[in-house]
């Protein structure tokens, strides 16, 4: 899933100080399940939002919203009739739902309230950590099922660099060392031969290097 | 000969060769490099040349090496990954060969959080491995990365770092191994304090036959006081540094402490010397250029052979 | 208002075990605590969130407190500690606002601590008559003052 985080209130305050009526909308996909932007975090947004404005003598409206999710047109056609009487959005939707609400309501600014961090996994409780940078060519079968492109800090496709220590990243011992799983892996599914297989350089132009990326289906397209 | 390197031929004549480093200056001056290169000049074979090591700014190697090899030096062009893609990193080696420079390391470098800049975006486009691969093909086949024909190719007698201390220890050979396929000739590797466990990584070494692939440099650095030993040991990510060595220093006074340092170095050396795969020695004297003529003499290493 | 006569509002937030029947102990012991608290009765202190945290400071709230049971105690077993990190999340979130996370507290006791529910009462009423009314009172008193 994407993995966000609520972004500091003075910036969010910052962003919304010239509105008087807003909606703030959250989105029950990705961003609920990391708790940076569903239902619930709207609520306890649009609180401290509003106690915040209070207590220094002002009001805020706001119109406390979740859609199903911010990145299909369907789902966003439901706010129509809603919008335009409102001065902007507070999007809690990851960047990509932002863009779109954005896309659909031109004349209404749509403001970002939450940083998108990466695609991740939910490790455990309230902690959640990168697993995929959509590089666009994936070389998982090549790794160990693990990938280097986000799990090293230097993306090495041949790692892991003389920094690895401890089976912790050189960057900071917090980071597990991507190459240091890589090489266990391999060994737990007996495959540690396959270290000495030289991963050719890869070709970044189906990642962000190629420019805005997309997908197209012609068999499901109308 | 791959290349017109001095250090490649010492290296083919079968002499210990001797290699040192140069750190470049965090400014503008070009004098900074001469006087480092005329303490090192007769005394070593070759200069390695950093290039933004421990990803602090510092004048480009590739500029330094250029002033070295006006005095007549023989530089060895660093070259990390981190800072550079394909398109930069090949057109640097162009130029670097057109000036001279006959000799280049492969490194990925450090994380750019160790530096003065840790804010900045990293580039790795590739990993030292395949830079390996790449000066290769550019050398051997006269071909960029994406296959088109160079004229002329650069000659460059690749090298590139190993650390026989870094974990995890099993793929510390099968690593050796892999930049030995993709074309690497020489080899520097981390500095030497455990002697005891770079003999055993040598011995896998010798196994497979590696070291009569690639010439191995074994590389130290000698230690200045206790608190350098103290923090090689604890803060610098896959440096073994055994506490006896940290004792020693401890036993002498502390104004003797560094010729102590110099001392266990120029032992270290002549160990290194016996083992058996060996082919030299890369003396990283950080910030302490003066001393290596020292070490190299102390060492028995001196004059270098003429080539 | 003046300081002296500022008489807060405060909301508990207390856990069914523990707190709430402490409070009632409080009150058959007849032991005097402040009348300013108003009790919210939960099945456990790990039912609270940090949403309700905040609704009660919008509902006008000048301080609120969780009491759940003596860690280690709970009988949903985590329960109060993880009331203990939504707090700790709340009173960031109250700070950063610049709303005041003192504020907001959480206590544990027993239920035989009905001496301490209103020790409690007491503590968490005096610090928040030092600390004032709620910020958005005080701004509401003052948008008033300016108007008229
Ligand atoms: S290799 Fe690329 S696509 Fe595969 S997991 Fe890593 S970043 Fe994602
Ligand atoms: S220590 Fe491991 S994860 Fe960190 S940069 Fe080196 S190989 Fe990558
Ligand atoms: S049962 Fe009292 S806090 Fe959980």
């Amino acid at each position: 899933m994407i993995v966000g985080e609520r972004k500091p209130m003075e910036e969010i305050e910052a962003m919304i100080d010239p509105f008087e009526k807003i909606i703030v909308l959250g989105c029950r996909e990705c961003v609920t399940v990391c708790s940076a932007g569903g239902e619930k975090e709207v609520g306890i947004l649009s609180a401290a939002l509003r106690l915040s404005r209070e207590q220094k003598g002002r009001t805020i409206e706001i119109k406390e919203f979740a859609l199903e999710r911010q990145c299909d047109h369907e789902y966003i056609e439901q706010i129509r009739s809603m919008v335009p009487n409102y001065q902007a959005v507070l999007s809690m939707a990851c960047g990509a739902g932002v863009q779109f609400v954005a896309e659909f309501y031109p004349e209404i600014p749509v403001l970002p309230a939450i940083n998108t961090n990466f695609i991740g996994v939910t490790e455990e409780q309230g902690y959640w950590t990168e697993r995929c940078q959509a590089c666009g060519n994936c070389v998982l079968h090549l790794t160990g099922g693990i990938c280097p492109v986000s799990r090293c800090s230097k993306s090495l496709l041949n790692g892991p660099c003389g920094g690895s220590s401890d089976g912790k990243c050189e960057v900071n011992k917090e980071i597990v060392c991507g190459w240091q799983l890589i090489i266990e892996r391999l060994k737990s599914l007996g495959q540690l031969e396959r270290y000495e297989e030289y991963i050719p350089i890869k070709d970044w132009s189906t990642s962000r290097d190629g420019g805005p990326r997309k997908v197209v289906r012609e068999d499901l397209r109308l | 000969m791959k290349s017109a390197s001095r250090l490649e031929k010492v290296l083919e004549k079968g002499e210990f060769a001797v290699t040192s480093e140069c750190g470049p200056p965090r400014g503008a001056d070009a004098e900074v490099i001469r006087k480092k290169g005329e303490l090192l000049r007769d005394v070593v074979d070759a200069v390695n040349v950093t290039d933004n090591q421990t990803s602090v700014v510092r004048m480009s190697s590739a500029a330094s090496c250029f002033i070295l090899k006006g005095m007549g030096l023989d530089p060895v062009l660093q070259m990390v990954t981190r800072d550079r893609n394909r398109i930069a990193i090949q057109s640097d080696i162009l130029g670097a060969a057109a000036v001279g420079v006959n000799n280049i390391l492969c490194l990925s470098g450090d994380h750019q959080v160790f530096g003065d800049h840790p804010k900045a975006k990293n580039v790795y486009d590739m990993d030292s491995i395949q830079l390996i691969h790449s000066v290769k093909t550019m050398r051997d086949e006269g071909k960029f990365i994406e296959g088109e024909e160079i004229k002329p190719p650069p000659k460059l007698f690749i090298g590139a770092a190993c650390n026989p201390f870094a974990d995890p220890f099993e793929i510390r050979v099968p690593r050796l191994a892999k930049k030995a396929a993709a074309g690497v000739d020489f080899i520097q590797t981390q500095c030497i304090y455990n002697l005891d466990k770079f003999e055993e990584w040598m011995k896998g070494v010798r196994d497979r036959g590696l070291h009569e692939k690639v010439y191995i440099l074994a590389g130290v650095t000698p230690m200045k006081s206790v608190g350098m030993a103290k923090y090689m040991k604890n803060m610098v990510p896959g440096m073994d540094v055994p506490d006896e060595i940290i004792e020693r220093l401890k036993g002498v006074d502390k104004e003797k402490r560094a010729e102590e340092g110099i001392k266990i170095c120029i032992e270290t050396i002549q160990r290194l010397r016996e083992i058996e795969g060996v082919s030299g020695v890369h003396i990283m004297a950080i910030e302490w250029e003066e001393k290596v003529e020292e070490i190299v003499k102390g060492a028995g290493l001196y004059p270098r052979p003429q080539v | 208002m003046s300081e002296e006569s500022f008489e807060p509002k405060i909301v508990a937030f207390c856990c069914h075990y523990c707190a709430y029947t402490a409070a009632d102990l409080a009150g058959s012991m007849r032991l005097q605590y402040p009348p300013n608290v108003r009790i919210i009765r939960l099945p456990c202190t790990g039912k609270v969130d940090v949403l309700h945290l905040l609704r009660a400071f919008e509902d006008g709230a000048d301080g609120v407190y969780v009491a759940g049971c003596m860690e280690g105690d709970c009988h949903f077993i985590n329960g109060n500690f993880r009331a203990k990190k939504r707090v700790h999340y709340a009173k960031k979130l109250l700070d950063e606002i610049g709303f005041g996370g003192d504020r907001l507290e959480m206590f544990n006791m027993s239920a035989a601590m009905g001496p301490r529910f209103a020790e409690v009462a007491k503590e968490m009423v005096e610090r928040i008559k030092k600390l004032g009314p709620s910020p958005i009172k005080k701004a509401k008193a003052q948008k008033g003052g300016d108007e008229s």
